[in-house]
């Protein structure tokens, strides 16, 4: 048991380490409302920085030379993530498309046109969305009902809507996974293709969430005609794609950034009541010491993750777990926080309250990490069958033709 | 970076998978379980002994192994996993670190060998008569070499030949060495939830005693031994998950399995999420004790209180999975529900070790806080 790197290992951070340095934007010179995530400012900086990772062979460390990587290993990438995270440098305009969406282009390209996508991906030029998810396929991922007809010889007509599609407003490309035939059973007639946002017929429509943010959209699709060399793989055979996107995104390490047992102390403190602190409260104490087992079992877990990695391996189950620790670990902290606060709780004026109101904030937030990146239901589908082994539900849309499932609204 | 067990370590905790799996299987912990005067399995004891398992982390110097503490931690979690009917926690988790950490050279060239060759047995002696658990010193007293008091419950304390007590003296309270088999030594037997692990009520009467050192802290005794505890509690919550998996599996209702059914596979994927976290802080308490570092006190609370939460989820839901044959005496899932609660409870419930982890929590905190 050791978290140190090895030599090799640490000599390449050292490496990162330098480079970042001498290469991180200066956010300082920038106005502070131009330094949050999103504005243009941030926006304009960090892709001058992405340029120069893929200049320096940092954007794509782990995937192969021929697809333009480094070549590079997976805790290598992971190391280089977590300097970068260091500096205070966050990019996740970009990390959609790099990490998720074009691996699995990639690895299903089967023409030039396609290919050309990733240079610029890389230099962060170009920003990708998933176009997956619809009103009646969420956690039914293959219950796509968006439609793909053939237009003419070489192009194809896309009808439907597809909702929950991060950054969507932002993205210059999308990854779009459409039925092309309703007679096959659900998971056998859906193919993939990528298309530019700007093609006419696509209109983007964002989505004020119940936290007040507005990052996720809407996209309806109407008579957009796409060419058949921006398909992905075979016709009727796009599940293998989703499949293959599904499997980077376990692979990516998440962050952990934010409110924590520190934060709870510190607020704590800050209480006063007629003991003391609200510190003093043994019921808080108890409380306290619960969480606390718990954010140290979502920090360690990714160093398990990163043992994983550092031998070649690909990481375990622990992924599934962490995303429930952490999502209840969050819930559950901020409606302790505003609980310990009492009446002042309510407040979420960021001049009264405390930490600017990021408590009121993320127990507003914390309500749809439950359900983005997979609902805690199907985690824990998830961890049972892959886990534990055990045997999937009864189904009653196996074998049948799409358009015989029985469907709500 | 590696927050796992090495290849090595990896070999020795499959060959003691193996090993026990042949000398302690559920038939060996029946047997104590069913005989109201067996204090634990003396063959089964042989054995370990005969592997070097009592010596396992003794200095050469002092007849041991001289292994590292992780490689205890995976035999921990072996016994955990095969809810070994020996006193191997309370003599070698609690005794054996007891003198090494505090005994003077003469008392460990004494002791430590018989430690490991398994003819000594110890055991620790603090909770008193009534109703004293969280260490506390009653009224136990030490005077002109001699020791008086009434201690229960003893855990393994009838299996013991030696005992660390704490007591009092004139000034302050300290830990003492008392030869169980002396005069002025009376033992009981004691009924517990958990007889696979006896345990006794002692009575000390102008008992000969030494003093173990003269700074010697029962609470840093107990870190070390709560941290290997966790270790017993992460193999036995994994085993009960296992079982409680393959029933699910076997076990049909309404023309189905009944491990298909969400209201099954949803709790026990919530089993085995909180054996995670168990495995998780458990991993870094073994960091500690194998580094001594200075987390240690922290990381052995939060290794405890963990594993503790994760045996009780585990081993409550392995019955009601289970069923109806799960609440029966046949079934084995009551020795996992009984081996669960002692361990959470024999150096302090999950109550007393939150206080304490919260404590220190705190207390890290703030010294963090002042050193920015």
């Amino acid at each position: 048991m050791n978290f140190e790197d090895n030599a090799q290992e640490a000599s390449y951070r050292a490496k990162v380490r330098s480079w970042i340095e001498a290469n991180k934007p200066d956010l300082s010179t920038l106005a502070p409302d131009q330094r949050l995530i999103w504005a243009e400012g941030h926006k304009a900086a960090m892709h001058a920085f992405q340029k120069a990772k893929a200049e320096a062979g940092f954007a794509c460390i782990s995937w192969p030379e021929e697809w333009g990587g480094a070549g590079g290993s997976q805790i290598e990438e992971a190391i280089f993530a977590q300097e970068e995270a260091h500096a205070g440098l966050h990019l996740p305009y970009f990390m959609t498309g790099l990490k998720m969406l074009l691996p699995a282009l990639l690895e299903h390209a089967d023409n030039d046109l396609t290919r050309a996508r990733i240079q610029p991906a890389m230099r962060g030029e170009e920003i990708w969305c998933q176009l997956f998810s619809e009103p009646s396929s969420g956690s039914d991922s293959a219950g796509i009902r968006t439609t793909a007809r053939r237009g003419g010889e070489d192009e194809w007509i896309v009808n439907g809507q597809k909702v929950w599609n991060s950054g969507a407003q932002f993205a210059d490309f999308g990854m779009l996974v459409t039925r092309t035939d309703p007679d096959k059973p659900k998971h056998k007639g859906l193919t993939a293709f990528w298309l530019d946002m700007r093609t006419p017929g696509v209109e983007v429509r964002p989505i004020r969430t119940m936290a007040g943010d507005s990052e996720l959209n809407e996209v309806f699709l109407e008579d957009v005609r796409i060419p058949d060399a921006q398909r992905i793989g075979p016709v009727d055979g796009g599940w293998a794609v989703v499949i293959s996107t599904l499997m980077n995104e376990r692979a990516a390490i998440g962050g952990s950034a934010g409110l924590n047992w520190p934060e709870m102390i510190d607020l704590a403190l800050a209480i006063r009541t007629r003991e003391g602190s609200a510190m003093d409260d043994p019921a808080f104490r108890d409380w306290l010491a619960e969480i606390y087992i718990n954010a140290q079992a979502k920090r360690l877990l990714t160093f398990r993750t990163l043992t994983a990695l550092s031998r070649g391996e690909t990481p375990g189950p622990e992924g599934s777990a962490s995303k429930l620790i952490w999502t209840a670990l969050s819930q559950d902290l901020s409606s302790e926080a505003l609980d310990l606060l009492g009446p002042f709780g309510l407040i979420d004026d960021p001049e009264l309250s405390p930490l600017g109101g990021a408590f009121q904030q993320r127990f507003l937030w914390s309500a749809g990490i439950r359900i983005g990146g997979g609902t805690d239901e199907i985690m824990k589908n998830v961890i049972a069958e892959r886990v534990l082994g055990l045997p999937g539900d009864v189904r009653v849309d196996k074998g049948v033709p799409f358009r015989e499932i029985p469907h709500g609204r | 970076m590696n927050f796992d067990y090495t290849d090595d370590q990896k070999a020795l905790k499959d060959e003691a998978r193996r090993f026990l799996a042949d000398v302690c299987s559920p038939d060996t912990v029946r047997a104590v379980l069913d005989d109201p005067l067996a204090d634990f399995d003396r063959q089964l004891w042989a054995r370990l002994v005969e592997q070097g398992w009592c010596g396992a982390t003794i200095p050469e110097a002092y007849g041991g192994h001289e292994l590292g503490y992780v490689e205890l931690c995976a035999l921990a979690e072996e016994l955990g996993r095969a809810i070994a009917p020996v006193p191997f926690a309370s003599s070698i988790y609690q005794f054996a670190e007891g003198l090494l950490a505090y005994g003077s050279d003469e008392q460990k060239r004494e002791l430590l060998p018989q430690v490991a060759a398994g003819s000594v047995i110890g055991t620790i002696a603090f909770a008193e008569p009534p109703f004293a658990p969280d260490t506390a010193v009653g009224s136990t007293r030490f005077e002109d070499d001699r020791l008086s008091g009434v201690k229960l419950p003893v855990i393994d304390g009838m299996a013991a030949t030696h005992a660390i007590v704490q007591a009092m003296d004139q000034a302050k309270e300290g830990l003492y060495i008392v030869d169980l088999e002396a005069d002025g030594v009376t033992r009981e037997r004691v009924s517990t939830i958990d007889p696979t692990r006896g345990a006794a009520k002692i009575t000390f009467d102008k008992a000969f005693a030494q003093p173990l050192g003269d700074s010697a802290r029962i609470e840093a005794i107990e870190d070390r031994a709560a941290i290997l505890m966790a270790f017993e509690a992460l193999g036995g919550a994994d085993r009960a998950l296992e079982m409680a998996r393959d029933y699910a599996l076997e076990r049909y209702a309404f023309g189905r399995p009944i491990g298909s059914y969400q209201a099954i596979k949803h709790k026990l994927a919530d089993v085995f999420v909180k054996n995670e976290v168990a495995r998780a802080n458990a991993y870094y308490g073994a960091w500690a004790l194998s580094t001594n570092a200075a987390e240690l006190p922290v990381a052995a609370a939060a290794a405890r209180v963990s594993a503790g939460n994760a045996y009780w989820q585990a081993s409550k839901e392995n019955i009601q999975t289970h069923g109806g044959i799960g609440f029966t005496w046949e079934a084995d899932c009551h020795l996992h529900y009984r081996r669960a609660k002692h361990l959470s409870l024999a150096i302090g419930g999950v109550r007393e070790w939150k206080r304490r982890l919260t404590d220190r929590v705190e207390a890290a905190y703030r010294s963090h806080r002042s050193a920015a």
